[in-house]
């Protein structure tokens, strides 16, 4: 079914104006745009995180549909509970079928580090449900603390650049091809800047029958240290530069979902960001260049993955 | 029927049949979690069970589980509840009315699976309904005791019941178990008051508060507890009418006219019961009470209970590290319920049992002539003393 704005705007909202996500952040506009996707009725669970505080502080809340939130690691578990409880209950027919779809929803902290054995147990288990990794690439709720989803090079509070450390000094954990290993039936990695891909994989994962699984780019401007105005410019770059690519693993099948007509340079991704500024110093400027070689073979890499 | 004590837990949730179940296996709690799968195996329940990869994860699953508005239970021992305790807290902030079996065992370091209260006694301030249980046939009659407890419309709280690893969870022993549509109408049927399924009516589950709100939410869920006795009382008693064993909050054995009295949970109240039995045919004037709810603490009752008694022994099988004395948490308790109280009593502690370590009945005795001593002198000579330890 075609996604058409005009459509998705009437419909109602399902997260609330009045939440209290900072300007310009692009994880209300993600969960936005994956909760208009989705037709069906929705329970949502967040992990401890910037999502989770900046919606729910009582006495309001944010959500306009049933919404739970238990502790930082185990939100896959939490959700899978509910599931379970629903399938017994319509089954013993305590509750009519409702079709109701349940998402998880984590940051790159709740999702790479802390909580990946939950992550990993609920996908095994096979429980039907949809988890939503935010990826910020930091811990932001506590204040840019480094993840294991932060990029090589990157300041953050718990690896910063000093005068003879530039930043965070490990490659990002390749988290979307750890969870494709779990073989679900459906894996994506999406950004919000490509709206309606975003849009159509939120589809495909609660059509999905068992756990699904999307890793979305979450620009974060006050961790990323740039204006308020450009998270949607800078989520673009990261994807024309290949830096963030978008491509989906339907059944174990690989499918690149956008290719750049013109692969540009990861500099141009890393320029528009604080967080990078060292990296341009003289001292550091090598480390440019491994973060393109590294770009540059994970594309490659991705490229034959979608081919064969 | 003659079962194994954690068999016994296990009969009972199978009667339950709770919507949920999310568990991992620990000695000595394994033959619980496997008994049940066996039970989902054969169809003799239709329970959803998830066999979830850890501890955490269990009473993680138990709590999304039971915020979608249905009975659920699970069971642990030790480790797994040492690993659980973020989201003990969390089920009973949350007040959800989950059952859960502990088969009670030492915490590491050193490892070791033996019995000892350590586990539930790091847990208690977690905010759960406690439990201890004496035998298999007493594990039986408080899980479904329990169910009725946690959902009880006054608290809605998460219920542990405990009973000692190897000691009961491993002997065979007479079980009386009730009729399966008895247990089912006894406990009734669970309509949640919200629910994370009622996508008509969504409400948001685990919200955040500051300074302006945490503490009022804290003094309602001390005061949800504070209801727990009377409850706890009325669900006894109910029971006995109905099952014929009538279950209150402590079991006193000849404490009547007593002048010295010993309390004490779970098995070991059995050999302390024939130890009395022995001294009161010598004419000592021994009572003992076994304590079977420990949270809430219930501190008045057992003032009442203690008032004419001139020494009270107390008996714990676990160490509050770094409390006056390093006593044991059982023995805090009733020095602060006396103390509070205004009472008179001489009080002493007795840690025994540690890790598995028999208790002999000569342990008793010995705590029994100790109390004779205080009730003649008006002196406890040592605070904390210690049964069957090599020194
Ligand atoms: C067990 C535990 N450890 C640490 C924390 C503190 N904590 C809360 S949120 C958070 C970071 C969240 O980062 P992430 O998951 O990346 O989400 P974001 O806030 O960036 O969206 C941390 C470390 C916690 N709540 N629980």
């Amino acid at each position: 079914m075609v996604i058409k704005l005009k459509e998705q705007a009437a419909k109602p909202e399902r997260l609330a104006p009045g939440h209290r996500f900072c300007a310009g952040c692009a994880e209300p506009i993600i969960i936005r745009q994956i909760l208009n996707a989705i037709d069906e009725p929705v329970v949502v669970g967040a992990a401890t995180g910037c999502t989770e505080i900046a919606t729910s502080m009582y006495p309001y809340t944010a959500w306009n549909v049933p919404w739970i939130h238990n502790a930082f690691e185990n939100v896959s578990t939490t959700i899978a509970g509910a599931e379970a409880m629903y399938r017994v209950l319509v089954r013993r027919g305590k509750i009519p079928e409702r079709n109701i779809r349940f998402i998880a929803i984590g940051g790159d902290g709740a999702t790479y580090d802390i909580g990946l054995q939950w992550l990993s147990g609920a996908l095994e288990r096979g429980h039907r449900f949809i988890y939503i990794c935010l990826n910020n690439e930091a811990y932001m709720n506590t204040g840019i603390q480094r993840s294991s989803a932060t990029p090589m090079g990157a300041h953050t509070t718990t690896s910063p650049a000093g005068t003879v450390i530039p930043g965070k000094m490990q490659w990002r954990k390749p988290l979307t091809e750890i969870i494709t290993a779990h073989r679900i039936p459906y894996v994506a990695q999406a950004a919000p800047s490509h709206w309606r891909d975003l849009m159509e994989k939120a589809r495909k994962a609660a059509a999905a029958d068992g756990p699904s699984f999307i890793n979305v780019f979450s620009d974060c401007n006050r961790g990323w240290r740039h204006g308020t105005e450009t998270a949607i410019e800078v989520t673009r770059l990261a994807v024309e530069t290949c830096y963030w690519p978008l491509f989906e693993v339907e059944n174990g099948v690989w499918k690149l979902n956008y290719k750049p007509r013109e692969k540009k340079p990861v500099e141009e991704w890393l320029k528009t960001q604080g967080r990078f500024q060292h990296l341009f110093q003289p001292q550091f400027k090598h480390v440019i260049a491994e973060i393109q070689a590294r770009v540059d073979e994970e594309w490659e890499g991705l490229l034959k993955k979608c081919e064969a | 029927m003659a079962l194994e004590g954690a068999h016994a837990s296990a009969q009972a949730m199978r009667q339950i049949n709770p919507d949920v179940v999310a568990a991992y296996p620990i000695t000595p709690q394994t033959a619980v979690v496997q008994t049940f799968s066996q039970y989902v195996a054969d169809g003799e329940v239709d329970t959803e069970f998830i066999a979830v990869e850890s501890e955490h994860a269990a009473m993680s699953a138990c709590i999304g589980a039971a915020a979608a508005g249905g009975r659920v239970m699970t069971a642990t021992s030790a480790n797994g509840l040492a690993l659980m305790w973020e989201e003990l807290y969390i089920a009973a902030s949350l007040r959800l009315p989950i059952v859960m079996t502990v088969v009670n065992r030492a915490l590491s370091a050193p490892l070791n699976i033996h019995c000892d209260h350590s586990d539930s006694m790091g847990a208690r301030d977690a905010g759960w309904i406690q439990l201890y249980s004496e035998t298999g046939q007493e594990a039986y009659d408080n899980t479904i005791q329990a169910m009725r407890i946690a959902e009880h419309p006054d608290l809605l709280l998460p219920v542990m019941v405990m009973q000692d690893g190897f000691i009961t969870g491993h002997a065979v022993e007479l079980v009386e178990v009730a009729d399966d549509t008895a247990v089912r109408e006894f406990i009734g049927t669970y309509t949640p008051k919200y629910s994370l399924l009622d996508i008509d009516h969504p409400i948001t589950f685990g919200a955040w508060d500051l300074w302006d709100y945490y503490f009022e939410h804290k003094r309602q869920q001390t005061d949800a507890l504070s209801k727990a006795m009377k409850v706890i009382v009325d669900v006894g008693q109910e029971f006995g009418k109905t099952f014929g064993r009538t279950y209150g909050i402590f079991d006193p054995y000849a404490m009547d006219d007593a002048e010295l009295a010993i309390i004490v949970l779970s098995s070991t109240a059995g050999t302390a019961r024939t130890v009395v039995r022995e001294l009161r045919k010598k004419g000592l004037k021994i009572g003992l009470l076994k304590l079977r709810v420990f949270r809430p603490f219930p501190a008045q009752e057992l003032v009442a209970a203690l008032k004419d008694v001139k020494a009270v022994a107390v008996l714990d099988r676990s160490i509050s590290f770094g409390a006056m004395e390093g006593a044991g948490p059982v023995f805090l308790e009733v020095c602060a319920a006396l103390f509070a109280a205004g009472a008179a009593q001489k009080v002493v502690n007795y840690i025994y049992g540690l890790g598995g370590r028999d208790v002999l009945p000569e342990y008793i005795e010995r705590v029994a002539s100790d109390l004779r001593e205080i009730a003649e002198t008006g002196k406890v000579k040592t605070l904390v003393n210690y049964l069957g330890l090599r020194e």
